[in-house]
């Protein structure tokens, strides 16, 4: 076992350390030292997209990051999409409305997909959408409520802009 | 909102899910975010050869390293617990032992050899390394046509040969054995040897458990990512010989099944064993090499089938002989029998089929064992019968529609008992095709088809229809002779002092949204609003028994048992409302609707009388107010679809893209559209992946070449199409409440579907795909084999 290193960075906006063996991947220290479960694992290689978060505001997959490579970030996971008060953010009401969720487990990688979707493109047609979210499978819906949810989600947070 | 149910308001509204909140905020729980206090982490050391001897194996470097906990291996765990054994009542049917490690020989590449415990999963895995294991290889049986051979090397010893199971079924005049000479009066007879190759679940959740024990109660609490908690703690108990009543299984969020959580694994029962052994929790989470490695598999077949029509395009005679790469073990509780068994089972279809005869053959291999897969050998069935109607049509030069309307089962013919024994008491076939192909719009299908054929591009409509029985109760089971009893399903309701509404269950939701179908119910039949009944199931602790969710029959079943649960509530909530009030229940029962008395006195009034006893309630009146109610539908129902899709191949690449794909299905009254289409929409998504991409690949040697999602392709946003819905309701005439089940359908008819439209698209080349997955690399082949000639 080498030597623990200690983590520190900003997740949801809240400052939190914990000292790690170097080899740690980002996604066990959310889920396992901070105790961040919204954040799943699928594959553990990169192509599932499950575990996706944003890292300084941009998606990443916290599977094949590690934890030390995060030291001094800002990371964002699916339990700070909502308000304060538990109100769902667009993006979330949005595949609610849309049944863009079944079982739920790919369902917080593909919001903060989608979320990094909608920032680089505010406008994005159903052909981008679905070339943007390729890279997260999820094998209940078929696709089609996600991508009817995104589009919703974008239009309704270009108004409120 | 309150959502109020003013009788029958809303069974058949689209209901926005309740459990989507908690999945949406991160705030589900899987079994691998149960993490107790002193939780330790397992990993398995796993066979690297398809068949092998164990000669040898030294722990010793494992046990050293710092932070392992236990290494333990077959003989080891022999003495923790018994093996797995899925028993069948079928004549020819040959049991045998699936160890929860390997002791003495392995039999498939990935089958678990030992197991460490250690501080953490990282450590875990650091000690599989330093394991050294010797193992003396044995002739990998892989093929299935030589695994069935007379005199093959057998993957179990103390069985014969490799073929597990046989079974023939005749009806009618058909003679045994194809070409056998057809049938007198046939215009067309078509052949064809059909293959449908191995497939993999890819739930996006793997398999995970964590268990607990409680050395001072004696209690073994399993968290495992299963469809089945009942079936796990029954088998857990036998394996670990506990009383049953002291192990609890939990399922509560599970991340997709689709049939491969819903058998008993050996996983479940080592980590049970290990943390019994260890007093300490422990976790095991597969990773996705392992979840593609040793999770059941599905499909893997080769059917020789056979189909005599008469001039006009009636069917004569079908026959087929069925061929199936079962693998090593036999899944417990269902048994290797369900794949090929639901093939011939099932092959007539939706058609009135009067000559029949099939064989089916389950052949053990080194391979990961078949098991259930969402649609169980319907989506084969589909395949190869879809595809002799359409070679037939194209024979007699026939349109395939009319071809299908003439051998539907008539309306008159309900209950209709197939050649095989099924029951459809009822299906709207011939209405569901013109449903889906004027959603379609065939005839312009077909002259947009025609305009693209004359400029080069090969597009080819597709067309199947099926029917599937769901909602099995007792008198059709999941697996015939099968080692527990399912059948049933029941259902608790509890109305809470408060006058809030607790709903149980045995059936288990992995994505169905059981929590928002089976409230609906509930509110429905108590006229309650929606947010005043919370469904709860997946805990043995407090569920009622059931075998869970598969063979789409969470919602008959579960459906079925709220309504009894609920109305015998209901019949005394109203009891005790009149007498509240000082009037007689007869009077005040409207019919139809709640009771005159029911209406002026709260569910809260009402239970709070109920636990206050005897002064509150009429004389002889038992407290409490409180329902367990059990529904066998005996036979179960039918559910019928007719799928179209319209496909494009890349004359180029040949690679095929899906342009259209319509669904119109039946699944009853429905409870709740948007998780109606939403089930028929992933369903679909999956038969076409199983159609066009997915497949897992095995050398002859038992090696497996697709053991990463790299390999092993599963549709993305991209690949897959806007899929439209259409619903033909027509309530069950046999279920409670008229509900028929959904949760297979889509991936029953897709892929016959995708495979028609693809040998339409080829139609002009006279290529007939007849092996799914139809990968550009088949396809090249099948289309230079044909210049060639």
């Amino acid at each position: 076992m080498e030597a623990r290193r200690t983590v520190r960075l900003k997740v949801n906006g809240v400052a939190r350390q914990a000292a790690v063996e170097p080899r740690r991947l980002l996604a066990d220290f959310l889920r396992q030292d901070l105790g961040l479960t919204g954040t799943h694992i699928g594959c553990e290689h990169g192509i599932c997209g499950a575990c996706t978060v944003l890292l300084n505001g941009e998606a990443v997959r916290s599977c094949l990051m590690l934890a030390v490579q995060a030291d001094g970030a800002e990371v964002a996971t699916v339990e700070g999409l909502a308000a304060p008060d538990g109100t769902l953010n667009p993006l979330q009401q949005a595949f609610r409305e849309h049944h863009a969720l079944q079982c739920g487990f790919c369902t917080p990688g593909m919001l903060m997909a989608a979320y990094d979707l909608i920032r680089v493109n505010p406008t994005p047609t159903e052909d981008e959408i679905r070339a943007g979210l390729s890279a997260v499978l999820c094998r209940c819906t078929g696709y089609q409520g996600i991508v009817d949810a995104v589009k919703a989600a974008a239009a309704q947070m270009r108004q409120s802009r | 909102m309150a959502v109020r149910s003013k009788s029958g308001a809303l069974v058949g509204a689209a209901i926005k899910r309740v459990e989507d909140r908690r999945f949406l905020m991160g705030q589900g729980t899987y079994a691998d975010d149960w993490q107790p206090a002193g939780l330790l982490y397992a990993a398995f050391l796993r066979s690297p050869y398809a068949h092998a001897r164990i000669a040898a194996i030294d722990l010793s470097r494992a046990i050293a390293l710092d932070g392992v906990i236990a290494v333990v291996t077959g003989q080891q765990m022999g003495e923790l617990a018994k093996p797995l054994r899925a028993t069948s009542t079928m004549r020819t049917y040959v049991a045998t032992e699936q160890p929860i490690l390997a002791r003495d020989k392995v039999r498939f590449v990935g089958e678990a050899v030992a197991a460490v415990v250690a501080a953490s999963r990282y450590i875990a895995e650091d000690a599989l390394d330093r394991i050294a294991v010797e193992y003396d290889t044995l002739a990998a049986v892989s093929d299935v046509e030589a695994a069935a051979a007379h005199g093959a090397e057998r993957v179990h010893e103390e069985a014969a040969s490799n073929v597990m199971v046989a079974r023939e079924f005749k009806h009618g005049a058909a003679s045994a054995g194809l070409g056998a000479g057809a049938h007198p009066e046939a215009a067309v007879t078509v052949r064809e040897r059909f293959r449908f190759h191995r497939h993999a679940a890819v739930s996006i959740e793997p398999r995970c458990c964590v268990a607990r024990y409680n050395a001072g109660s004696g209690e073994l609490t399993l968290r495992s990512s299963t469809q089945c908690p009942g079936v796990v703690r029954t088998a857990l108990a036998a394996s670990l010989a506990m009383p049953e009543h002291l192990v609890r299984v939990v399922s509560s969020d599970v991340g997709g099944g689709f049939g491969a959580k819903s058998s008993v694994y050996p996983e479940e029962v080592a980590v049970s064993a290990l943390a019994k052994m260890l007093g300490r929790p422990v976790n095991w989470t597969s990773d996705r090499r392992e979840d593609l490695l040793a999770t059941s598999q599905g499909w893997d077949e080769i059917i020789d089938a056979e189909l005599s029509v008469s001039a006009e395009g009636r069917i004569l005679e079908l026959k087929a002989d069925v061929l199936a790469d079962v693998g090593a073990y036999a899944v417990y509780p269902w048994t290797l029998t369900i794949e090929p068994i639901q093939t011939v089972s099932f092959l007539t279809g939706p058609y009135d089929v009067p000559n029949y005869w099939a064989r089916a053959r389950a052949v053990a291999t080194c391979k990961p064992a078949v098991g259930p897969y969402r649609g169980v050998g319907r989506p084969i069935s589909t395949f190869v019968m879809e595809g002799l109607l359409d070679r037939a049509a194209r024979r007699l030069k026939r349109d395939p529609v009319e071809l299908r309307m003439l051998n539907y089962v008539r309306a008159d013919q309900f209950p209709y008992k197939t050649p095989t024994g099924i029951v459809w008491d009822r299906a709207p076939f011939a209405e569901l095709l013109d449903k889906a192909l004027a959603r379609l719009g065939y005839e312009q299908a077909r002259a947009e088809q025609a305009r693209a054929r004359r400029e080069g591009r090969l597009v080819g409509v597709g067309l199947a229809s099926f029917c599937e029985l769901t909602g099995i109760g007792s008198g059709t089971p999941a697996a015939p002779g099968m080692p527990i009893p399912a059948g049933t399903e029941a259902a608790t309701i509890r109305v809470d002092p408060s006058g809030t509404v607790t709903a149980i269950f045995g059936v288990a939701s992995h994505g169905q949204g059981l929590e928002t179908a089976l409230a609906q119910v509930v509110a429905d039949e108590l006229e309650v609003s929606l947010e005043d009944v919370r469904v709860m199931y997946g805990d043995t602790a407090f569920a009622p028994y059931g075998t869970g969710s598969y063979a789409s029959r969470g919602a008959v079943m579960g459906g079925g048992a709220a309504i009894l649960a609920a109305r015998a509530l209901r019949e005394k909530a109203d009891r005790i409302a009149a007498h509240l009030l000082e009037t007689a229940p007869a009077v005040a029962n409207e019919p139809g609707g709640k009771s005159g008395a029911a209406r002026r006195v709260s569910m809260r009034d009402i239970a709070q009388a109920a636990y206050a006893g005897r002064k509150k309630l009429p004389a002889e009146m038992e407290p409490g107010l409180e329902a367990t109610r059990f529904y066998d539908p005996f036979y179960g129902t039918a559910t019928a679809a007719a799928h179209a899709a319209v496909v494009e191949v890349d004359a180029q690449t040949f690679a095929v893209r899906v342009l259209r794909y319509v669904a119109a299905e039946d699944c009853g009254r429905i409870i709740n559209p948007l998780i109606v289409e939403g089930q028929v929409v992933g369903g679909v998504a999956q038969g076409i992946g199983g159609a066009l991409l997915e497949e897992m690949v095995y050398d002859e040697f038992g090696q497996p070449a697709t053991a990463s999602l790299m390999d092993y392709m599963l549709p993305t946003a991209s690949e897959i199409p806007r899929i439209e819905v259409e619903h033909v309701e027509q309530p069950s005439p046999t279920s409670l409440g008229g509900f028929r089940g959904v949760g297979e359908s889509g991936t029953i008819g897709a892929p016959a579907a995708i495979a028609n439209a693809v040998a339409d698209a080829l139609a002009p080349l006279g290529v007939e795909p007849n092996e799914l997955p139809i990968t550009p690399a088949r396809l090249f082949q099948l289309c230079a084999n044909k210049r060639g000639r």
